[in-house]
Protein backbone atom coordinates (compact mmCIF):
# COMPACT_ATOMS: atom_id res chain seq x y z
CA UNK A 1 0.00 0.00 0.00
CA UNK A 2 1.62 3.34 -0.83
CA UNK A 3 -0.11 6.44 -0.90
CA UNK A 4 0.22 9.31 -3.35
CA UNK A 5 -0.10 12.97 -3.14
CA UNK A 6 -1.61 14.18 -6.20
CA UNK A 7 -3.27 17.71 -5.77
CA UNK A 8 -4.82 18.52 -9.55
CA UNK A 9 -7.55 20.33 -10.13
CA UNK A 10 -10.51 17.87 -10.67
CA UNK A 11 -11.25 20.50 -13.32
CA UNK A 12 -7.94 20.88 -15.17
CA UNK A 13 -8.73 19.34 -18.56
CA UNK A 14 -12.26 21.83 -19.19
CA UNK A 15 -9.75 24.55 -17.53
CA UNK A 16 -7.39 24.26 -20.29
CA UNK A 17 -10.16 24.60 -23.03
CA UNK A 18 -11.63 27.22 -21.63
CA UNK A 19 -8.34 29.04 -21.83
CA UNK A 20 -8.10 27.96 -25.56
CA UNK A 21 -11.64 29.75 -26.11
CA UNK A 22 -10.70 32.67 -24.84
CA UNK A 23 -7.79 33.16 -26.93
CA UNK A 24 -10.35 32.17 -29.80
CA UNK A 25 -12.75 34.65 -28.37
CA UNK A 26 -10.46 37.39 -28.48
CA UNK A 27 -8.95 37.27 -31.96
CA UNK A 28 -12.71 37.56 -32.85
CA UNK A 29 -13.42 40.93 -30.38
CA UNK A 30 -15.87 39.12 -28.81
CA UNK A 31 -17.12 40.40 -25.37
CA UNK A 32 -18.47 36.64 -24.09
CA UNK A 33 -20.55 36.67 -21.43
CA UNK A 34 -22.14 33.70 -19.80
CA UNK A 35 -25.87 34.07 -18.09
CA UNK A 36 -26.50 31.53 -15.50
CA UNK A 37 -30.04 30.90 -14.05
CA UNK A 38 -32.55 29.05 -13.27
CA UNK A 39 -35.01 26.99 -15.54
CA UNK A 40 -38.03 29.70 -15.88
CA UNK A 41 -35.73 32.38 -14.74
CA UNK A 42 -36.41 34.58 -18.01
CA UNK A 43 -32.66 33.93 -19.44
CA UNK A 44 -34.05 33.92 -23.29
CA UNK A 45 -36.61 36.91 -23.28
CA UNK A 46 -33.82 38.83 -20.86
CA UNK A 47 -31.66 38.14 -24.02
CA UNK A 48 -33.85 39.16 -26.22
CA UNK A 49 -34.63 42.36 -24.51
CA UNK A 50 -30.85 43.25 -24.06
CA UNK A 51 -30.22 42.73 -27.30
CA UNK A 52 -32.61 45.29 -28.30
CA UNK A 53 -31.40 47.77 -25.56
CA UNK A 54 -27.81 47.52 -27.21
CA UNK A 55 -26.07 49.78 -29.40
CA UNK A 56 -23.57 46.85 -30.26
CA UNK A 57 -23.60 44.02 -32.37
CA UNK A 58 -24.37 40.50 -30.37
CA UNK A 59 -25.07 36.59 -30.87
CA UNK A 60 -26.28 34.13 -28.58
CA UNK A 61 -24.71 30.61 -27.96
CA UNK A 62 -27.43 28.57 -26.34
CA UNK A 63 -27.02 25.84 -24.30
CA UNK A 64 -29.99 23.38 -23.93
CA UNK A 65 -30.17 19.38 -22.76
CA UNK A 66 -32.68 19.32 -25.98
CA UNK A 67 -34.85 21.43 -28.59
CA UNK A 68 -33.62 24.26 -30.31
CA UNK A 69 -36.78 26.43 -29.17
CA UNK A 70 -34.77 29.36 -27.71
CA UNK A 71 -32.62 29.14 -30.70
CA UNK A 72 -35.65 29.42 -33.24
CA UNK A 73 -36.74 32.77 -31.19
CA UNK A 74 -33.23 34.29 -31.58
CA UNK A 75 -33.24 33.07 -35.39
CA UNK A 76 -36.75 34.65 -35.82
CA UNK A 77 -35.07 37.98 -35.05
CA UNK A 78 -32.03 37.92 -37.16
CA UNK A 79 -29.76 37.64 -34.14
CA UNK A 80 -26.83 35.18 -35.27
CA UNK A 81 -26.88 32.03 -33.04
CA UNK A 82 -25.31 28.44 -32.51
CA UNK A 83 -27.60 25.84 -30.04
CA UNK A 84 -25.77 23.61 -28.22
CA UNK A 85 -27.43 20.56 -26.93
CA UNK A 86 -25.96 19.02 -24.63
CA UNK A 87 -28.03 15.62 -24.27
CA UNK A 88 -28.42 15.14 -20.74
CA UNK A 89 -25.45 16.97 -19.05
CA UNK A 90 -27.46 19.85 -16.74
CA UNK A 91 -24.22 22.49 -17.62
CA UNK A 92 -21.96 23.80 -20.55
CA UNK A 93 -18.58 22.64 -20.41
CA UNK A 94 -15.87 23.98 -22.32
CA UNK A 95 -15.77 21.76 -25.10
CA UNK A 96 -18.92 22.36 -26.59
CA UNK A 97 -18.47 26.09 -26.31
CA UNK A 98 -15.14 25.21 -28.15
CA UNK A 99 -17.11 23.65 -30.98
CA UNK A 100 -19.85 26.41 -30.78
CA UNK A 101 -17.63 29.34 -31.19
CA UNK A 102 -15.96 27.94 -34.21
CA UNK A 103 -19.14 27.41 -35.78
CA UNK A 104 -20.91 31.29 -34.97
CA UNK A 105 -19.48 33.27 -38.20
CA UNK A 106 -19.49 36.72 -35.86
CA UNK A 107 -17.27 39.36 -34.90
CA UNK A 108 -16.74 42.60 -33.20
CA UNK A 109 -19.54 42.30 -30.53
CA UNK A 110 -21.26 40.76 -27.41
CA UNK A 111 -21.78 36.85 -27.20
CA UNK A 112 -23.81 35.76 -24.89
CA UNK A 113 -23.66 32.12 -23.61
CA UNK A 114 -27.91 31.37 -22.55
CA UNK A 115 -25.89 28.57 -19.81
CA UNK A 116 -28.27 25.49 -19.08
CA UNK A 117 -31.11 26.08 -16.72
CA UNK A 118 -29.55 25.06 -13.58
CA UNK A 119 -27.90 27.28 -10.55
CA UNK A 120 -24.78 24.66 -9.36
CA UNK A 121 -22.92 23.12 -12.14
CA UNK A 122 -22.96 25.92 -14.73
CA UNK A 123 -21.04 28.08 -12.20
CA UNK A 124 -18.07 25.67 -11.90
CA UNK A 125 -17.20 24.82 -15.38
CA UNK A 126 -15.84 27.96 -16.84
CA UNK A 127 -16.19 28.28 -20.42
CA UNK A 128 -13.87 30.91 -21.71
CA UNK A 129 -16.00 33.78 -21.17
CA UNK A 130 -14.74 37.17 -20.03
CA UNK A 131 -17.54 37.11 -16.85
CA UNK A 132 -20.99 35.16 -15.26
CA UNK A 133 -23.82 37.05 -15.02
CA UNK A 134 -26.08 35.66 -12.69
CA UNK A 135 -29.93 35.72 -12.98
CA UNK A 136 -32.11 35.67 -10.28
CA UNK A 137 -36.01 36.37 -9.89
CA UNK A 138 -38.83 37.85 -7.76
CA UNK A 139 -41.35 34.71 -7.77
CA UNK A 140 -38.63 31.96 -7.19
CA UNK A 141 -37.20 33.72 -3.51
CA UNK A 142 -35.03 35.68 -1.72
CA UNK A 143 -33.12 32.84 -0.84
CA UNK A 144 -31.15 32.44 -3.82
CA UNK A 145 -27.60 34.00 -2.46
CA UNK A 146 -28.02 31.81 0.24
CA UNK A 147 -28.68 28.87 -1.11
CA UNK A 148 -26.31 28.63 -4.13
CA UNK A 149 -23.72 30.90 -2.84
CA UNK A 150 -21.31 29.84 -5.71
CA UNK A 151 -22.70 31.40 -8.39
CA UNK A 152 -23.30 34.89 -6.43
CA UNK A 153 -19.96 34.54 -5.72
CA UNK A 154 -18.09 34.31 -9.13
CA UNK A 155 -20.20 36.31 -11.19
CA UNK A 156 -19.19 39.72 -12.40
CA UNK A 157 -22.98 41.54 -11.94
CA UNK A 158 -26.33 40.00 -10.76
CA UNK A 159 -29.53 40.44 -12.48
CA UNK A 160 -32.88 40.59 -10.24
CA UNK A 161 -35.17 39.52 -13.16
CA UNK A 162 -39.51 39.74 -12.99
CA UNK A 163 -39.08 42.99 -10.87
CA UNK A 164 -42.81 43.61 -12.27
CA UNK A 165 -44.10 40.51 -9.93
CA UNK A 166 -42.62 42.35 -6.54
CA UNK A 167 -46.62 43.52 -5.35
CA UNK A 168 -47.24 39.28 -5.71
CA UNK A 169 -44.24 37.83 -3.81
CA UNK A 170 -43.46 38.08 -0.42
CA UNK A 171 -39.53 38.89 -1.57
CA UNK A 172 -37.63 40.46 1.42
CA UNK A 173 -35.11 42.85 -1.21
CA UNK A 174 -32.88 43.81 2.37
CA UNK A 175 -32.40 40.01 2.43
CA UNK A 176 -31.56 39.47 -1.19
CA UNK A 177 -28.86 42.23 -1.15
CA UNK A 178 -27.62 41.68 2.26
CA UNK A 179 -26.80 38.09 1.23
CA UNK A 180 -25.27 39.18 -2.37
CA UNK A 181 -23.33 41.94 -0.78
CA UNK A 182 -21.55 39.23 1.93
CA UNK A 183 -20.44 37.02 -0.86
CA UNK A 184 -19.53 39.57 -3.93
CA UNK A 185 -19.25 43.48 -2.22
CA UNK A 186 -18.54 44.81 -5.67
CA UNK A 187 -21.31 43.80 -8.36
CA UNK A 188 -23.41 45.60 -9.65
CA UNK A 189 -27.19 44.50 -9.21
CA UNK A 190 -29.81 45.28 -11.85
CA UNK A 191 -33.71 44.92 -11.25
CA UNK A 192 -35.31 44.12 -14.47
CA UNK A 193 -38.31 43.23 -15.93
CA UNK A 194 -37.64 41.52 -19.28
CA UNK A 195 -41.39 41.19 -20.05
CA UNK A 196 -41.74 44.67 -19.87
CA UNK A 197 -38.61 46.08 -20.61
CA UNK A 198 -38.25 47.83 -17.35
CA UNK A 199 -34.36 48.79 -15.98
CA UNK A 200 -33.10 47.60 -19.39
CA UNK A 201 -31.34 51.13 -20.29
CA UNK A 202 -29.27 50.73 -16.98
CA UNK A 203 -27.93 47.43 -17.79
CA UNK A 204 -27.64 48.06 -21.48
CA UNK A 205 -25.63 50.71 -20.56
CA UNK A 206 -23.34 49.25 -18.39
CA UNK A 207 -22.63 46.44 -20.46
CA UNK A 208 -21.61 48.68 -23.62
CA UNK A 209 -19.02 50.38 -21.19
CA UNK A 210 -17.26 46.74 -20.45
CA UNK A 211 -17.45 46.25 -24.12
CA UNK A 212 -15.74 48.96 -24.93
CA UNK A 213 -13.23 48.46 -21.75
CA UNK A 214 -13.00 45.39 -23.27
CA UNK A 215 -12.15 46.05 -26.52
CA UNK A 216 -9.37 49.44 -25.36
CA UNK A 217 -7.34 46.98 -23.17
CA UNK A 218 -6.88 44.27 -25.88
CA UNK B 1 -17.42 16.51 -12.99
CA UNK B 2 -17.48 12.59 -11.26
CA UNK B 3 -15.98 11.65 -15.16
CA UNK B 4 -13.36 14.07 -14.83
CA UNK B 5 -12.49 12.87 -11.33
CA UNK B 6 -12.03 9.14 -13.13
CA UNK B 7 -10.37 10.26 -15.58
CA UNK B 8 -7.90 11.93 -13.55
CA UNK B 9 -7.36 9.08 -11.09
CA UNK B 10 -7.08 6.71 -14.11
CA UNK B 11 -4.70 8.87 -15.62
CA UNK B 12 -2.10 9.37 -12.48
CA UNK B 13 -2.72 5.25 -11.66
CA UNK B 14 -1.41 4.68 -15.65
CA UNK B 15 1.80 7.12 -15.22
CA UNK B 16 2.71 4.92 -12.22
CA UNK B 17 1.47 1.66 -13.60
CA UNK B 18 0.14 0.67 -10.35
CA UNK B 19 -2.35 -2.06 -10.46
CA UNK B 20 -4.96 -0.85 -8.43
CA UNK B 21 -6.16 2.43 -6.48
CA UNK B 22 -7.84 1.41 -2.94
CA UNK B 23 -8.30 5.02 -1.79
CA UNK B 24 -8.92 8.31 -3.36
CA UNK B 25 -8.84 11.90 -1.27
CA UNK B 26 -10.51 14.30 -2.38
CA UNK B 27 -11.05 18.36 -1.60
CA UNK B 28 -14.83 19.91 -1.73
CA UNK B 29 -15.05 23.31 -0.72
CA UNK B 30 -18.96 24.34 0.40
CA UNK B 31 -19.13 26.83 -2.24
CA UNK B 32 -18.84 24.39 -4.86
CA UNK B 33 -22.20 23.25 -4.02
CA UNK B 34 -20.65 19.29 -4.73
CA UNK B 35 -22.39 16.44 -3.04
CA UNK B 36 -20.02 14.21 -1.73
CA UNK B 37 -22.73 11.38 -1.69
CA UNK B 38 -23.63 11.83 -5.41
CA UNK B 39 -20.17 11.47 -6.06
CA UNK B 40 -19.47 8.28 -4.62
CA UNK B 41 -22.64 7.21 -6.34
CA UNK B 42 -21.53 8.15 -9.65
CA UNK B 43 -17.63 7.01 -9.14
CA UNK B 44 -19.00 3.63 -8.58
CA UNK B 45 -20.63 3.19 -11.72
CA UNK B 46 -18.18 4.97 -13.68
CA UNK B 47 -14.74 3.21 -11.93
CA UNK B 48 -16.31 -0.15 -12.68
CA UNK B 49 -13.33 -2.14 -14.64
CA UNK B 50 -11.13 -0.27 -14.17
CA UNK B 51 -8.28 0.00 -11.81
CA UNK B 52 -9.80 1.96 -9.45
CA UNK B 53 -13.07 -0.25 -9.17
CA UNK B 54 -13.93 -0.63 -5.73
CA UNK B 55 -11.58 2.56 -4.28
CA UNK B 56 -12.87 4.02 -1.13
CA UNK B 57 -13.61 7.34 -1.75
CA UNK B 58 -12.65 9.92 1.22
CA UNK B 59 -13.59 13.83 1.32
CA UNK B 60 -12.64 16.71 2.84
CA UNK B 61 -14.86 19.87 2.86
CA UNK B 62 -13.65 23.34 3.54
CA UNK B 63 -15.92 25.22 5.19
CA UNK B 64 -16.52 29.16 3.21
CA UNK B 65 -14.86 31.83 5.87
CA UNK B 66 -16.28 34.86 6.36
CA UNK B 67 -14.53 38.07 7.83
CA UNK B 68 -16.68 40.60 9.73
CA UNK B 69 -16.58 43.88 8.58
CA UNK B 70 -17.25 45.43 11.69
CA UNK B 71 -14.96 43.44 14.19
CA UNK B 72 -12.75 41.53 12.04
CA UNK B 73 -14.42 37.72 13.45
CA UNK B 74 -13.74 35.32 11.30
CA UNK B 75 -16.31 32.89 11.21
CA UNK B 76 -18.04 30.27 9.21
CA UNK B 77 -21.57 30.40 8.04
CA UNK B 78 -24.75 29.39 9.21
CA UNK B 79 -27.92 29.09 7.83
CA UNK B 80 -29.51 31.46 5.98
CA UNK B 81 -27.39 34.55 7.40
CA UNK B 82 -23.87 35.47 6.38
CA UNK B 83 -23.51 37.63 9.51
CA UNK B 84 -21.25 37.67 12.45
CA UNK B 85 -21.84 35.60 15.19
CA UNK B 86 -20.55 37.91 17.62
CA UNK B 87 -21.77 41.37 16.90
CA UNK B 88 -24.14 40.62 13.82
CA UNK B 89 -21.89 42.59 11.38
CA UNK B 90 -21.95 42.36 7.68
CA UNK B 91 -19.88 39.38 7.15
CA UNK B 92 -17.67 39.26 3.50
CA UNK B 93 -16.03 36.10 2.27
CA UNK B 94 -12.44 35.46 2.62
CA UNK B 95 -11.11 33.14 -0.12
CA UNK B 96 -11.74 29.69 0.77
CA UNK B 97 -14.80 27.00 0.04
CA UNK B 98 -14.14 27.10 -3.84
CA UNK B 99 -11.35 24.02 -3.56
CA UNK B 100 -12.47 20.43 -5.76
CA UNK B 101 -8.97 19.05 -5.85
CA UNK B 102 -7.54 15.27 -5.23
CA UNK B 103 -5.32 15.12 -3.06
CA UNK B 104 -4.15 11.82 -3.11
CA UNK B 105 -4.57 8.35 -3.87
CA UNK B 106 -3.51 5.13 -2.50
CA UNK B 107 -2.24 2.14 -4.53
CA UNK B 108 -1.27 -1.55 -4.91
Amino acid sequence: MEEIVIIRDVLEVNNNVAHENKVIKDEKNILMVNLIGSPGAGKTTFILRAIENLKVPCAVIEGDVTSDIDARKMAERNIPVVQINTGGSCHLNAGSVNKALKALSFDDGIVFIENVGNLICPSAFELGEDFKLAMANVPEGDDKPYKYPALFTKAKAVVLNKIDMLPFFEFNKKFFYDGIRALNPDAPIFEVSARTGEGFGEFAKWLEEEYHKFRQDK
Amino acid sequence: MTQSLVDMVLEEAEKREVKKVTKVTVVIGELTGLESESIKFYFDILSENTVAEGAELTFKIIKAQFKCRQCGTIFERSNFTFNCPVCGGVGVLVNKGKEFYIESIEVE
